[in-house]
């Protein structure tokens, strides 16, 4: 099956002067994923607006205090597909005060394309994108300078931003990065190559989309298989039936493979991979699957499978990077309440380390949290989590904080 | 199987029913939207990969307009009876009969009103989460609703307010009179559920397949003959070969000229059109930029 169509996550950021909507836009026209319906919409909007040509930034204009503001307010999601991909983009505002937009964004993408204006070169934003991939660990990071028309089309100004960001992202560990120039407004370099930028002798934008590999970007070493939900038919045909159902996070899982459930320690044998489609011998990640074991035991949601090598940490102490999302700062006098995996379970904070200055990076002690902050924390949980260094695994290493009054998911944490 | 072979439908297939077991798992009292139509039809597949071989823990509930094709409802009919599944109907007449709908034009197109119906459905059953088959491609707004959608005791969906929804950990809590809608095929685009319905041979509908219907033009739109909708003098009715993309509201659903007659033929119409899933059949969406946005915001799923 090697013409089957994979999918791939990726979010732009950069400001809305950097031309990030417009580059969607020619992303989606260019790949003749625009509509005609679409187009005639936006090109009445243009022409309302006074504009000589249609606009492509409208396309991504989604509500309407938007459309009057002529703002980008929240996450959205566009869909486009050419024949080797299906790909999701997350569209994040850049603007000053939606980091909790990009590290929600970020959260389930594969990849980030970082926009610079090559007039402007590396500034403050770009530096808090680049931190914020990196924090939330989106695997591949594509640099595109664009605007390149206003700068001639400059080889010189391109190396000098590049040099520039890849020493800036060394420090972050980064040294994955994809360069392009661009001119979205043109068309250079997002899907074709175009006549101006003829020294560059790297792939477009979309041609690297469709090619980077991501099929390690799970961890695919360590079985991990939190139970979502236990099936018991009680069925005269399935009378004896007890089914574990979840979705494998990373890893693999066979038949008569031996497993430990987690926090408890008991041990089994996978009896039986079960699939609406059949039965199967072998599972990987991210499927979503029933196993049955040969052992009965007391097994509920919010237990772990895993097996013995590379077994991950239980813990009801951790450290984590915590991103607070709510308007309400964190209030260290209240207990909150953590979902990790599908767990759930009251948590407090024990310490605050410190808060990451996104701008500079640098670390400053701290009493408080607010909207937007970034802070290293100490947590203690009511029962214990089962989980992993972020960094070695998303789908463990990850967590929300939500608050029991309001219900609202007040933080993003990445277990460190 | 490996890494590989795990295709794009795998992916969002195993998302939807991770997202299926979640509102299972931790919603009090779910239930599942089911109109007959073929999105809702993916889900009804869905919610049997994500509880087969146990019944599902949830019914399905269908908000009624009475204006719907009567081979919708027929579907609709059989495959919950199929399934051996609880199907729970209300319909916009019991609202009518209430007094809680006063119709102006009874031959006028009734999406508008089916957010008063829902909300007292969920009332009358206290249901906290209903899944519904939306997808973010269809429409600007739907875009930007999150996979677990919050409303609130008016049904309403702020979309300013809305939670982060990081990784695939949603949060499902809700106080007593609250609800959330869940969509769990958010991601899903139109070309990929008429893929997954050819992959998964599902039956839907025959009226999404081509054929011979009498119809009427107005405006741009081809619009379909029925009880509801009479040619007007000097309209002239014709009878053409058509499919239907979306089966909502008989008085406002068009359908498009077509010769497709299975889902593969429809797959290679929908890679080659050139005009959006709801610009092309959705008439209610095309009175103002932001129609979908504002019946959302009444309570709409």
């Amino acid at each position: 099956m090697s013409n089957a169509t994979q999918l791939l996550r990726f979010i732009t950021a950069g400001s809305v002067d950097d031309g990030k909507s417009t580059l969607i836009g020619r992303l989606l026209h260019d790949s003749k994923s625009i509509f005609e319906d679409q187009l005639s919409a936006i090109s009445k909007t243009s022409e309302k607006r006074g504009m000589t040509a249609v606009d492509l930034s409208l396309l991504t204009d989604g509500l309407q205090a938007e459309r009057e503001q002529g703002i980008t307010i929240d996450v959205a999601y566009r869909y486009f597909a050419t024949p080797k991909r299906k790909f999701i983009i997350g569209d994040t505002p850049g603007h000053e005060q939606y980091t909790r937009n990009m590290v929600t964004a970020a959260s389930t993408a594969n990849l980030v394309v970082i926009l610079i204006d090559a007039r402007k070169g590396v500034l403050t934003q770009t530096r808090r994108h680049t931190y914020l991939a990196s924090l939330v660990g989106v695997p591949h990071i594509v640099l595109a300078v664009n605007k390149m028309d206003m700068v001639d089309y400059s080889e010189d100004t391109f190396n000098t931003i590049v040099a520039e960001y890849r020493a800036f992202a060394a420090q972050l560990g980064i040294h994955d990065v994809t360069c392009i120039p661009m001119s979205a407004l043109n068309g250079d370099m997002v899907v074709e190559h175009g006549d101006n930028l003829g020294w560059y002798k790297g792939a477009p934008l979309l041609d690297f989309l469709e090619n980077v590999v991501i099929d390690y970007d799970v961890n695919t070493a360590d079985f991990r298989y939190p139970v979502q939900w236990v099936c018991r038919p009680q069925t005269q045909e399935y009378h004896d039936f007890r089914g574990y159902m979840g979705r494998i996070e990373s890893g693999e899982v066979a038949v008569g493979d031996e497993i430990t459930v987690l926090p408890s320690g008991r041990t089994s044998k996978v009896k039986e991979i079960v699939t609406y489609d059949g039965k199967l011998q072998r599972a990987y990640a991210p499927q979503s699957v029933t196993l049955t074991l040969a052992d009965e035991i007391d097994i509920s949601r919010g237990d772990m499978f895993v097996k013995a090598d590379g077994m991950p940490q239980v813990a009801k102490e951790f450290e984590a990077m915590l991103c607070w999302l709510a308007e309400a700062p964190l209030d260290r006098n209240r207990k909150y309440i953590i979902k990790h995996t599908t767990r759930m379970v009251k948590c407090l904070f024990s310490r605050l380390d410190y808060r990451v200055d996104v701008n500079t990076l640098a670390h400053h002690e701290t009493g408080k949290l607010n909207m937007n902050d970034i802070a290293r924390v100490a947590m203690k949980v009511q029962q214990p989590l089962v989980l992993d260094h972020y960094g070695k695994n998303r789908f463990t290493g990850s967590f929300i904080v939500i608050d029991e009054a309001t219900n609202n998911t007040v933080a993003a944490g990445m277990m460190v | 199987m490996t890494a590989h072979t795990f295709t794009h439908l795998d992916a969002l297939e195993s998302e939807s029913i991770h997202i299926m077991r979640e509102v299972a798992a931790e919603c009090k009292n779910p239930a599942l939207l089911f109109s007959g139509g073929k999105d809702s039809i993916v889900m009804l597949r869905l919610a049997e990969k994500a509880f087969r071989p146990a019944k599902f823990p949830f019914p399905l509930v269908h908000i009624d307009t009475e204006h719907n094709f009567p081979e919708v409802i027929a579907t609709r009919d059989k495959l919950a009876a199929d399934l051996g599944e609880r199907l729970i109907v209300r319909s916009l007449e019991d609202s009518i009969k209430r007094g809680t709908i006063v119709i102006k034009d009874p031959d006028k197109p009734r999406n508008p009103y089916q957010s008063v119906t829902l909300l007292e459905t969920i009332a009358e059953f206290g249901f906290d989460a209903c899944m519904g088959g939306a997808r973010r491609d269809e429409e600007k707004a739907r875009a930007k609703e999150r996979i677990f959608s919050f409303r609130d005791e008016f049904g309403q969906w702020d979309p300013k307010n809305q939670r982060p929804e990081l990784w695939d950990l949603y949060n499902t809590r809700v106080h007593a009179g609250e609800n959330i809608r869940v969509f769990p095929i958010s991601n899903w685009t139109e070309m990929d559920i008429w893929e997954y319905i050819a992959r998964e041979k599902l039956y839907i509908p025959e009226i999404y397949y081509a054929h011979k219907r009498e119809v009427i033009r107005r405006g741009n739109s081809v619009i379909p003959v029925s009880h509801l909708v009479q040619p007007k003098p000097g309209e002239q009715v014709e009878v053409l070969s058509v499919r239907f993309r979306t089966v909502g509201d008989m008085t406002c659903t068009a359908p498009v000229e077509s010769t497709a007659r299975n889902a593969q033929e429809i797959i290679e119409e929908t890679s080659t059109t050139r005009i959006t899933e709801r610009g092309a059949t959705r008439m209610d969406d095309q009175t103002s930029e932001a129609s979908m946005e504002l019946r959302k915001k009444e309570g709409y799923f």
